[in-house]
């Protein structure tokens, strides 16, 4: 870590956040185990210092595209968890009136452009989004999250390639958990890290430990700053590990269980809090917030049980904006 | 009244919607000096500068989603794609993002762009350069569809198309490019999903849209000769579709021909004929009859690319069918 200064405050809004993001996460498996949940989930558990180390880095005003597996980037932009977990159970409460689901969250007013059920598909929405604050003159950044599996999609290359040439002020943020699905990265890329590519793009790539919070902030900030600054976009890898299957009721039984118990030592939770009882941090303010997440991911819950389906009429409701009913009907 | 070529007329269509309204943008290849391979664009970059015309790399698929991501925070992008073939590498950002973004987020955002692509066979241009690809885009929800006959439907309806809030496919008949025609005066907008009866007549209705039109009334002109009298309906828009217009004329002639250049299995000319005979089978006299491109890859050799697709007399031999003439 540099030596800037930052607030108590912050560090424990940050560790907060990890927290709210891994005990939504954590019921949402159980909730699926007990036949609760519809559809497929995609969680990020072990990802939440990269998370939130990221968007930490973000003003309100600036802009992110996440993932299929975007439920900490939501919450991390600001989503709140109760309308996330309406609009995973399907209920007209949830941010998009249960009609997305679990890949497709999406809150303008919070700058989340949505998750996305494509690899690759954010990235090319997020270049567009860095277009047009560069058409409007005005100094939001965008920031795309990925996969590592992303990265290999045409999208990176033409998105990336573009927003060079233009200088447009978008951050490429590689979430680099490893898999896809089942397949690891090392085995179809024959590259050392996936930053080494912005080489090829003429701009900045760096490498961090995605799961130390505090060195996902402050890279990205560089990040976010050089594209404030209207000197291009950047590449952001963070490595990290998707702790879980790639979705509920995979087993990972294509990992081997030495390396998940080697990443379990470095769950990016533990080690941030055990770095805040070193600073002046006490046990019972984490105790606290730890508590406090509880009670929140639970009352989330609550109002996703007790709220209601959308009526059936809304089923073709919003597929288009003008002439939605005869441009339904045939 | 001055005339003009439709390429030309769509040019002034664009150029009056960019003074209009500085959101509007144009993106593709070839879009800056160049003007666009068919001059669409000719003259743009000198008045609205690179922030609005945005000559892209060959990258059709991030192109196109960076579209949808502009689209997304209030730009009103007109793309194109210099071939509606090429759709092939940049169909997720339209079949999965443009077309689903509103519904998939309960109504929030919009996505208001245009995607322009020539379509059609005629040029020798063979296999990869000369399909009309419609059902492609009018089976995806969400998505409208447009293709345009005349130089002033075309003028009128890129306006339509550049300020719906919706995603519109706009379909330019390459072969329709240069043919001039009367455009009104003054400044005017075309409703997208109003057809338009451009012959009127008793006996049958063709129903067709962009270049076939003209066929349907050359053959219509034909067949009027021997005493039939022919109705033809240009869709001008085919989502949304104007069933009344369809309606009306089949309730007056009670017999339909419908003709499309591309091909004819799963072609939209066969959903137009799903859906008279499901709700308007009491008022025919004969099966709706289709005339439409073969189930072949578009050739490169004159002789057979001329018998790869419908011409004026294939379309008179579907009506004389229908008819039992």
């Amino acid at each position: 870590m540099s030596k800037k200064k930052y607030s108590k405050e912050l560090f424990l809004s940050m560790y907060e956040d990890m927290v709210r993001i891994r005990k939504f996460e954590i019921k949402l498996t159980e909730c699926f185990m007990k036949g609760m949940l519809a559809g497929n989930i995609h969680t990020c558990v072990g990802q939440e210092a990269t998370i939130v180390g990221t968007c930490y880095a973000l003003e309100k005003r600036d802009f992110i595209t996440a993932t299929h597996r975007g439920h900490g980037h939501c919450i991390a932009k600001g989503a709140k968890t109760d309308k996330m977990m309406a609009e995973l159970f399907g209920k007209v409460t949830g941010y998009c009136r249960g009609k997305g689901g679990s890949m497709h969250v999406a809150d303008l007013d919070l700058g989340i452009l949505g998750a996305n059920g494509i690899v690759g598909a954010g990235i090319p929405i997020a270049t567009g989004s860095g277009l047009t604050s560069k058409i409007k003159g005005t100094d939001e950044v965008t920031l795309s999250f990925f996969g590592d599996a992303a990265s290999n999609q045409g999208t990176f290359h033409e998105s990336i390639n573009m927003a060079s040439a233009w200088k447009l002020p978008v951050v490429y943020l590689c979430e680099n958990n490893q898999y896809g699905v089942s397949v690891n990265i090392k085995s179809v890329t024959n590259t050392e890290s996936i930053a080494v590519r912005a080489k090829a793009y003429n701009i900045p790539g760096v490498t961090c430990d995605g799961n130390d919070v505090l060195a996902v902030f402050e890279t990205v900030q560089e990040a976010v700053a050089h594209a404030r600054d209207k000197k291009g976009p950047s590449i952001v890898e963070c490595v990290t590990y998707r702790m879980r299957g790639h979705y509920e009721g995979d087993p990972a039984s294509y990992r081997s269980k030495e390396v998940t118990e080697e990443w379990a030592k470095k769950d990016p939770i533990k080690a941030f809090g055990e770095k805040l009882l070193e600073m002046d941090v006490t046990q019972e303010e984490l105790d606290a917030i730890d508590a406090a997440m509880d009670a929140e991911i639970e009352a989330a819950m609550q109002f996703a049980l007790d709220s209601p389906y959308p009526d059936v009429s809304e089923v073709t409701l919003d597929v288009y904006a003008s002439d939605n009913e005869r441009s339904v009907a045939r | 009244m001055s005339k003009l070529s439709m390429s030309k007329a769509i040019r002034e269509g664009l150029y009056e919607e960019m003074l209009r309204d500085e959101n509007v943008i144009v993106v593709g290849e070839d879009m800056g000096t160049m003007g666009n391979p068919f001059g669409i664009t000719l003259g743009f970059l000198d008045e609205f500068g690179p922030n609005r015309v945005i000559e892209t790399p060959i990258s059709e698929s991030s192109f196109t989603g960076m579209s949808v991501g502009a689209a997304m925070r209030g730009i009103r992008p007109v793309v194109e794609l210099m071939y509606v073939d090429f759709i092939g590498v940049a169909m997720d950002p339209i079949m999965n993002q443009a077309a689903k973004m509103r519904y998939m987020t309960g109504g929030q955002v919009n996505v208001p762009m245009v995607l322009r692509a020539p379509i059609g066979a005629g040029r020798r241009n063979a296999g990869q350069h000369s399909q009309c690809l419609e059902p492609l885009f009018t089976h995806i929800p969400g998505l409208k569809v447009v293709a345009p006959s005349t130089p002033a439907d075309a003028k009128g309806l890129i306006k339509a198309a550049v300020r719906d809030d919706d995603p519109v496919i706009f379909l330019e008949h390459k072969l329709l490019y240069a043919i001039k025609d009367e455009m009104p005066e003054g400044e005017y907008v075309i409703p997208l999903g109003k057809a338009n009866v451009v012959r009127e007549g008793k006996d049958v209705t063709i129903i067709t849209w962009s270049r076939q039109v003209l066929f349907a009334k050359e053959a219509a002109e034909e067949l009027a000769k021997e005493g039939i009298d022919v109705e033809v309906i240009d869709l001008r828009t085919l989502v949304p579709l104007d069933w009344e217009a369809i309606k009306a004329s089949v309730s007056k002639t009670h017999n339909v021909v419908v003709v499309q250049e591309g091909y004819k299995r799963s072609g939209f000319a066969g959903e137009i004929s799903s859906q008279i005979m499901e709700e308007l089978f009491d008022e025919l006299d004969s099966p709706v009859y289709r005339v439409a491109g073969l189930n072949v890859v578009p050739p490169f050799s004159p002789p057979l690319e001329d018998a790869f697709f419908p011409n004026p007399q294939d379309i008179i031999a579907g009506v004389k069918k229908v008819l039992e003439v």
